[in-house]
């Protein structure tokens, strides 16, 4: 079946609209229906509805009903983001909203990273020295084990002066923070 | 404006190199999403704290070098016309997001449109940076040294546990988007993507079309790229990534190889027709345009036609869009008009390519 707005393309959706008991059908391709606004352009299901599906049938079996009027008041003192439009949009409004909705961020975190909740990458160098001087000495470790099972007892030697160094460093400075 | 000069304009400097294994991926992107520490993030933010963020950050790196992008140069989308800006969506230097939350937004962009850093779209920050071919390795370490020259004047969000802190959880931690995107004609022509696919999605990667509606990939062009964000590290992702890079690689060489041995007649066929549709159609939709410029490529990468230079693919792809359509028209087309000047244009620029 053609489209019957452009003649040319296959018709590929279907509308049936009643009014004054009247029932009007079109049949018509995709880019004319986005043309005449009887569907979005891009009409895809986005991911945080997904998301705030997965989390309410999450909060659903975690409090069975009672305890979430507490949630539903809980706000976000720095943004004012509120619990409802959390879970609607599920997205944050500052740094803060991960600390006030931590308990609720965890399970989805959980589904969305694979069962991870916590980062292991790249940390800001200038604002968290000592956090960026623990990951990389957890790196030079990973390197100084497979040095070790490699039997490349050279490069492990070198490394692991590197690790005392950093160590070292680390005491040296334990007083400042 | 010659067409030769529109083009210039359409098509970044840094897709016009070559890169590793350039018969299949076109580019390698990495995006960080990145917020300040201080402000609210852009989805509750007031046009006031808007405004504040990018005055914020355009007065921290406008005009500055930035690792060795020279000169950063801000473009404010409120001083842009809607096609100006539907243009750079089309470049992909800017999302279609930002395109919707214009007020307050902008996009910082070097010389030679390799690194962009979007202000004001759901985070704060979008750095990305594009690279030709298949190079994650070294678009990841020029992406932190980037991200390292900003750190260094601006404050991020950052958790100790749950890493760098972004409007949606789906990006928390690394921020680290890596995508690929490739040109895969063989692997669709025969229907063996789709079924490659289900076991990438298990691997945390996405695949999906880049032009084109949900799933359908116009021109054979997709884009893989990680899901997961947090829990593992940068260099973690993008292993990741690049293995599944290198055996899709692998498998479309392998069927190309196949096709032309066994159908080679067909296969010439085919790709002949579309270089001869691209070259004397008068009215072509973007779909038909896609799937010829694809068979074309196709046709350049296992030597049926060698008068063509491959950038045709990449360029084409824009060149084609709508927004680039009307600018060159230098007016509003409608869909019928676009088809026309989509068929005027490849004409045109096929006779440019032969010229040389």
């Amino acid at each position: 079946m053609e489209c019957e707005h452009c003649h040319e393309r296959p018709a590929t959706l279907h509308f049936t609209q009643y009014a004054h008991n009247h029932k009007h059908v079109q049949h018509l391709c995709h880019t004319c229906a986005s043309d005449l606004g009887l569907i979005e352009a891009n009409d895809h299901y986005p991911i945080h509805d997904l998301l705030s599906d997965l989390f309410k049938m999450n909060s659903a079996l975690a409090n069975n009903q009672r305890q979430t009027s507490a949630q539903e008041t809980k706000v976000c003192p720095t943004c004012h983001m509120t619990y409802t439009r959390f879970v609607k949009h599920y997205k944050f409004g500052c740094k803060d909203c991960y600390e006030t909705f931590t308990s609720e961020l965890e399970p989805v975190l959980k589904r969305v990273h694979n069962g991870n909740t916590a980062h292991v990458g790249k940390v800001p160098k200038h604002q968290h020295t000592h956090i960026s001087k623990q990951q990389q000495i957890k790196v030079y470790r990973d390197q100084l084990k497979s040095c070790i099972e490699s039997e490349r007892f050279e490069e492990a030697a070198e490394i692991r002066d590197m690790i005392k160094a950093f160590e070292q460093d680390e005491t040296n400075r334990g007083g400042d923070e | 404006m010659s067409l030769q000069s529109f083009i210039d304009r359409a098509i970044s400097p840094w897709m016009q190199e070559g890169g590793p294994a350039d018969d299949i991926v076109l580019s390698t992107r990495i995006r960080l999403a990145r917020n300040l520490s201080e402000d609210p993030f852009p989805l509750v933010a007031s046009s006031e704290a808007l405004k504040k963020v990018s005055h914020h950050v355009t007065e921290a790196l406008q005009g500055e070098t930035i690792s060795h992008y020279e000169d950063l140069q801000y473009l404010a989308l409120t001083d842009l016309s809607t096609l100006d800006t539907r243009a750079l969506v089309e470049k992909h230097l800017i999302s279609p997001y930002l395109f919707e939350h214009s007020s307050h937004s902008g996009v910082l962009l070097s010389a030679n449109e390799q690194l962009s850093i979007m202000i004001n779209e759901e985070d704060h920050l979008r750095i990305q940076l594009y690279f030709p071919g298949l190079q994650l390795e070294e678009a990841l370490s020029e992406a932190f040294l980037v991200d390292d020259a900003i750190e260094s004047k601006l404050n991020y969000a950052f958790h100790e546990k749950y890493g760098y802190l972004t409007t949606c959880p789906t990006n928390v931690g690394t921020g680290l988007r890596a995508s690929v995107m490739v040109h895969l004609p063989a692997l669709s022509m025969t229907n063996k993507l789709q079924k490659m696919i289900p076991a990438i999605n298990q691997l945390g990667l996405v695949v999906r079309g880049i032009y084109g509606e949900g799933t359908e990939a116009l021109g054979n062009i997709y884009q893989v790229s990680n899901q997961v964000t947090l829990g593992r590290t940068e260099k973690d992702i993008i292993d990741n990534l690049s293995s599944v890079i290198t055996k899709l690689i692998e498998h479309e060489r392998a069927v190309r190889v196949m096709l032309t041995k066994q159908s080679g007649v067909e296969l010439e066929d085919r790709i002949y027709r579309s270089y001869g549709t691209l070259k004397y159609s008068r009215l072509i939709e973007s779909k038909e345009a896609a799937k010829c410029i694809s068979d074309v490529r196709l046709g350049i990468d296992v030597g049926y036609i060698t008068d063509i230079s491959k950038t045709i693919l990449s360029e084409l792809m824009v060149l084609t869009q709508p927004a680039f359509l009307q600018q060159y028209a230098k007016r509003h087309l409608n869909q019928h008009e676009r088809d026309e000047k989509r068929a005027t244009m490849m004409r045109e620029r096929l006779t440019l390519e032969n010229d040389h």
